[in-house]
């Protein structure tokens, strides 16, 4: 039988809408939904299929038999699997009372029911990846406008000057935010793009700075102190509805491009051109304040500065600028329902509300946790449920991490995947892929808002659940039926579109349904109330940093250099065709790009006796992790730093297409999960230093027969 | 007559490889065989931006194409719009196709042995839609071109 139905890829965490068709319960042909990508999909969403038939995917619940890591395990009913995770939570719970649990995920629009699942149970210690990608901004967001990362959102496709601090995104590939940018390229809008390498998105740039590594913001306070000296911000827009103007005017004054130019390495004439281009483009100048900026130690003093250049650019809720994403509410309608629980009013696990208060309490902050597992503080964390999260792969050195796994009874991995997470666990649920499975309804916020869904487009093909019939099952076993009432995915989506007056059939036509027909922009004259500060208006210097003894404009400090010859700041980055460690096992993909390289200066190169295609050894500073991989010789990465894509170097002997392909790069950053950014939050994933030399597996002679 | 031709537009494309899978998924290739390739040039100056050039490359459909005429079993076909394709239930796997074109574009396929090579998803014109690797191109940036007989 032949059957076309519209749902959400689940490839990388974009989550592009798509139309799958299938015959007989077999994929036929996965595009972008026509209606919002005209059919448009990048490599990672075709190779779903792949991903769906490939056999190195856990196929029916695994509990470990070895030792912790040690790969051995048997099959296990969903019966057996789910009695002995929930024999465990309810022991745990008895001994150590349940807020010894940690649930992480990676966070995106169905968070919430993790978060109702672990909080039901009596735990507030839910989490996610965010720590390693966009706490910073969102921190800095919330020091400065009052609301997080996504309480703004960018029309790029009207805007006529893009600008991006290191975030390469033609290789993040967001497909509709990319195809916007091409369009403002095709209109003669401008894109500057800074960055310690060259990077696809540097390629279609107009203008490039390549940067000595770590000095973003160093080159943003160049930019502010220009901007202001020019006159090139919009003063009606400050007096409304900003505070502090005066306190940056005083702080900024030695930061000029000249100074700015000799601590970036660039030229302090490309950085007055620059200027004068703002000055042509404004207000249509949008200064993306970061997405992955968990890099270095100020990242984010980095982002506010860039936030600040928005607010200076007074480009918020206008065409071609920064724009408050809107939901039902904003439309006169109703929203939906969805699984929630409050939060157990107990002390986080990982100090975030108690012994850091200036964060955001939602998902606290993942690598928090590990220090205090090891040291019993506040209590003991006995059990570890990671949800398609893998903390081995997306925070730093897995070895360090795994002294305070050891500490648990209990390790859950669920996952499509084996993960490196998953490979230590102690049990593996086996999620099914996303074209297998149903999701709660969510609300996707916008000019124009919409609600959308997965749909499975087929009947899943191994022995696995999804992620909703995961929660519910446990639920179940755990007494936890007033969370997750529901017995069937149509009982759920019936009562979430409820208050809506909509219903399942109203997704038919174009997979989604649209709450409004035209964009609802707010009155510009009118935004007061929009920017949730303790002022209520914008505010350049933040009480709250103020009274954690954090300052809110934090003077420059050069970036440190390589400890020793030899050494070289590690760098990491995304490629269009994987989606960090969990594609790099993928049939299709992994054929694409089986390994990663290592990136080395020309000049550095030379001084080491490398050339392209050499093996070079790569170890940590502690030299406890080592790795052989191809060196990549180019003028187009600065000579402080090496670069690498991350994902690779994996372990797991059961996916044979990337087991120890290439070199991992938390690996290489030996004791940089206790070093973190105090004012943003995020883990600094730029700031560890890596011996590089010649292999000696490059012999040129031949010993054996 | 020649009617189709696909167009990159280098100015939008950003080397995903997008269109190689695309590709390869709708036919259903095991690893090894691709039938289109996206290629970069290396980095250089331009205008203080490190650039390179972008192309797209798969058979030519040529307007004579030198691997029709030497297949044994009549396999290779050029249809009236030009395509040239490979009749699978003909092919014999020889290779006699990829000897002779200039670009040694049919490869052979590892599971059965026979040439695959791109048929401009004739199956998909015939239907009314656009060959996989332009509908679902990530950027829009390939095209198909319909060529006018003048
Ligand atoms: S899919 Fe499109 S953008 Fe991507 S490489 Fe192919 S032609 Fe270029
Ligand atoms: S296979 Fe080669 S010779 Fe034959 S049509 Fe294509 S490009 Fe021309
Ligand atoms: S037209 Fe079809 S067969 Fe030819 S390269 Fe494109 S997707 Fe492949």
């Amino acid at each position: 039988m032949k059957k076309s139905v519209y749902s959400i890829c689940g490839m990388c965490t974009v989550r592009c809408p798509i139309r799958v068709e299938s015959q007989d319960n077999k994929i036929t042909w996965i595009e972008g939904n026509p209606y919002q990508l005209d059919g448009a999909l990048c490599a990672k969403g075709t190779a779903g299929v792949a991903m769906m038939n490939d056999t190195e995917r856990p196929q029916q619940p695994l509990i470990r038999v070895g030792a912790r890591g040690a790969g051995r395990w048997r099959k296990a009913s969903w019966d057996e699997a789910f009695d002995f995770v929930a024999d465990k939570l309810k022991t745990i719970k008895k001994d150590f009372g349940p807020e010894s649990v940690v649930l992480s995920s990676r966070g995106g629009p169905w968070q919430d029911m993790y978060k109702a699942f672990i909080h039901a149970y009596g735990s507030p210690n839910y989490t996610n990846h965010d720590c390693t990608c966009g706490r910073n901004t969102h921190h800095a967001s919330l020091s400065i406008n009052g609301v997080g990362r996504k309480g703004f959102a960018y029309d790029i496709k009207n805007a006529k000057h893009l600008v991006l601090f290191g975030r390469d995104m033609f290789s993040a590939l967001r497909i509709a935010e990319n195809n916007q940018t091409l369009d403002m390229l095709e209109n003669g809008g401008r894109l500057t793009y800074v960055d310690v390498r060259q990077t696809m998105t540097g390629v279609k740039a107009t203008r490039f700075f390549q940067v000595r590594p770590g000095t973003d913001y160093a080159l943003a306070l160049g930019v502010i102190h220009q901007v202001i000296k020019k006159g090139y911000y919009d003063k009606d827009f400050l007096d409304r509805y900003v505070t502090g103007f005066d306190k940056l005017c005083t702080f900024i004054e030695e930061y000029t491009p000249a100074w700015a130019a000799k601590e970036c390495d660039v030229k302090e004439k490309d950085i007055l051109a620059f200027v004068e281009e703002i000055g042509q483009d404004r207000p249509n100048v949008i200064f993306h304040p970061g997405w992955n900026l968990a890099r270095y130690s100020d990242s984010f003093y980095a982002s506010r500065a860039m936030h600040i250049l928005n607010v200076l650019m007074g480009n918020i809720e206008m065409k071609g600028g920064l724009f408050i994403p809107k939901g039902a509410g904003d439309c006169g309608k109703k929203g939906i329902r969805s699984i929630d629980c409050p939060k157990p009013d107990i002390k986080r696990g990982d100090g975030v509300g108690w012994e850091y208060k200036h964060f955001d309490k939602g998902p606290g902050l993942a690598h928090l946790f590990f220090s205090h597992m090891i040291s019993e503080d506040p209590y003991p964390i006995k059990a570890w449920i990671a949800m398609r999260h893998d903390p081995f792969s997306g925070l730093p050195d897995p070895e360090r991490q795994k002294l305070a796994m050891d500490k648990c009874d209990l390790l859950v991995s669920i996952d499509t995947n084996y993960s490196e997470f998953g490979w230590y666990s102690d049990i593996i649920l086996p999620e099914s892929t996303y074209l297998e499975r149903d999701t709660p309804i969510v609300q996707q916020k916008g000019l124009k808002p919409r609600l959308t869904l997965r749909r499975k487009a087929i009947e899943p093909v191994n022995d696995t659940k999804s992620s909703c019939e995961i929660f519910t099952a446990l639920a179940q076993r755990l007494g936890l039926e007033e969370t997750f009432p529901f017995k069937t995915m149509e009982e759920l989506w019936a009562w979430q579109l409820e208050p809506t007056g909509y219903t399942m059939a109203d997704f038919d036509k174009k997979g989604f349904i649209e709450l409004s027909d035209s964009p609802v922009f707010f009155d510009r004259e009118k935004l007061d109330g929009q920017f949730k500060t303790p002022s209520g208006k914008i505010e350049i210097i933040s009480e709250k940093l103020t009274s954690n003894n954090l300052p809110s404009l934090k003077p420059f400090v050069a970036p440190d250099k390589a400890p020793e010859k030899g050494m070289f700041r590690l760098i990491y980055g995304k490629v269009a065709i994987h989606t960090q460690g969990h594609t790099t096992n993928n049939p299709l993909l992994s054929e694409l790009m089986p390994t990663n390289t290592l990136w080395v200066n020309t000049k550095q190169a030379k001084k080491l006796g490398i050339v392209s295609g050499d093996l070079v050894e790569v170890s940590s500073k502690d030299r406890s992790y080592n790795a052989t991989v191809a060196a990549h010789v180019t003028d187009h990465v600065h000579p402080e730093a090496v670069f690498t894509t991350h994902g690779f170097g994996k372990e797991i002997p059961k996916q044979t297409r990337s087991y120890l392909a290439g070199l991992s790069d938390q690996k290489l950053m030996i004791g940089k999960l206790d070093e973190w950014d105090k004012a943003g939050g995020g883990v600094n994933l730029c700031e560890a230093f890596v011996y590089v030399k010649k292999s000696i597996r490059n012999t040129k002679r031949r010993a054996d027969l | 007559m020649k009617k189709y031709m696909i167009h990159l537009n280098t100015r939008r494309c950003i080397a995903c490889h997008g269109c190689e899978v695309h590709c390869k998924a709708n036919k259903e290739l095991p690893v090894g065989p691709f039938l289109c390739e996206i290629s970069c040039t290396p980095l250089k100056m331009v205008g203080g931006v490190p650039r390179m050039e972008i192309t797209f490359s798969t058979c030519r459909h040529c307007e004579d194409p030198l691997c029709v005429p030497v297949c044994p079993t009549n396999a290779m076909v050029q249809r009236e719009d030009g395509i040239v394709y490979i009749d699978q239930e003909k092919c014999i796997g020889c290779m006699a196709c990829k000897k002779a074109c200039p670009w040694e574009i049919p490869v052979q396929n590892p599971d059965n042995g026979k040439a695959v090579k791109c048929d401009m998803c004739m199956d998909r014109l015939d239907a009314g839609l656009k060959p996989a690797c332009i509908s679902k191109c990530t950027t829009h940036a390939l095209k198909l071109v319909e060529l006018q007989s003048l």
